[in-house]
C-alpha cells in the first residue's frame, strides 16, 4: 500500500496543486484513465469546500489530504471547520439553482456537492478524527 | 493551465472565449471580466467554453451569477459547449436546465 499525504494553507491557489497531486497518485495507483477527469474534479470540489469553510471560520489550520491505494484508490480531505460534519452538503433542486435570492456561495456549495455525489460512487462524509471538522472520503476502483 | 479570456463582438452579442482552468482560484477573474462587460452596457453575452479544460462549482457559480444579472437587466446569456465531459457536469448539476447551451457560437448568436 502506498500513502501520500498533503497539507496546505487554506488558500484557493493551492487547490490546483492538490488536484494535480491527487490525479498523479491516482494514475500511478492504477485508476482507469477514463476516471481521472472525475478524480480531478472530485478532489478539487472537496478541497474547494474545505478551503471555503476555513476562510469562513477564519481558520489558518491547513487542509489535509490523504491519498492511499490498498485495493482501491481512497482520498480523504479533512477540514477543521466547527460545524456539524457535512451540514453544508446538500444538493439543490433544479428550480432552486436560478432563484434570484440564492447567494453565489450557497449555489456553489450545492453544485459542488452535486458534482461530488455525481462523480464519486463511493462517497462518505463523516466527522473528522478528533471531533471537529469533516472528513470527505472518496474511493475509486483500481484496474489491477 | 491559467485562465485565458478573449472577447469579440458578433452582431449584438459579446462573445467571450474562455480557456484553461476555471476554478476557485481563477473564477474571480472570470466574474470580474463578465461583470465589466455588463457594467459597460452589454446586454447579450455568449460564453464559449470550447477551450476550457477544467470547470468546477466555483466557475459554475460565476456563470449563474452572470445569468441572473443579465436576466434582471432584460438581457440574455448563453453558453457554447460541445464537449461531453463538460456537458456531463451540466447534466449532473441540473444546470443544463438553467443555461441555454449551444454546440457552436453561430448557433448561440443565431448567425
Amino acid at each position: 500500500m502506498a500513502v501520500v499525504r498533503l497539507s496546505f494553507s487554506p488558500a484557493p491557489v493551492h487547490v490546483r496543486t492538490a488536484r494535480l497531486v491527487g490525479v498523479a497518485v491516482a494514475r500511478r495507483a492504477g485508476v482507469r484513465q477514463g476516471l481521472l477527469d472525475e478524480v480531478r474534479l472530485a478532489i478539487g470540489e472537496a478541497c474547494t469546500r474545505a478551503v471555503a469553510l476555513h476562510q469562513q471560520h477564519n481558520l489558518s489550520d491547513p487542509v489535509r489530504v490523504e491519498m492511499s491505494d490498498d485495493g482501491t484508490y481512497a482520498v480523504r480531505v479533512v477540514d477543521r471547520a466547527p460545524i456539524e460534519a457535512g451540514a453544508d452538503l446538500a444538493a439543490l433542486p433544479p428550480y432552486e439553482l436560478a432563484r434570484e435570492q440564492l447567494s453565489e456561495d450557497v449555489l456553489t456549495t450545492g453544485v459542488g456537492f452535486a458534482l461530488l455525489a455525481g462523480f464519486v460512487d463511493d462517497l462518505l462524509v463523516r466527522p473528522a478524527d478528533g471531533g471537529i471538522g469533516t472528513e470527505v472520503q472518496m474511493v475509486w476502483p483500481l484496474e489491477h | 493551465m491559467e485562465l485565458s479570456l478573449a472577447t469579440r463582438t458578433v452582431g449584438e452579442f459579446a462573445v467571450v472565449v474562455v480557456g484553461g482552468e476555471v476554478d476557485v482560484y481563477t473564477a474571480p477573474q472570470l466574474r470580474e471580466n463578465l461583470f465589466e462587460l455588463i457594467d459597460a452596457g452589454v446586454e447579450h453575452v455568449v460564453v464559449d467554453l470550447g477551450r476550457v479544460d477544467f470547470l468546477d462549482s466555483t466557475g459554475l457559480g460565476v456563470l449563474v451569477g452572470v445569468l441572473k444579472r443579465l436576466r434582471t437587466a432584460g438581457g440574455s446569456f448563453a453558453l457554447v459547449c460541445d464537449r461531453e465531459p463538460l456537458l456531463k457536469i451540466f447534466r449532473i448539476t441540473a444546470l443544463d436546465q438553467v443555461f441555454p447551451l449551444y454546440p457552436t457560437v453561430d448557433a448561440a448568436t443565431g448567425v
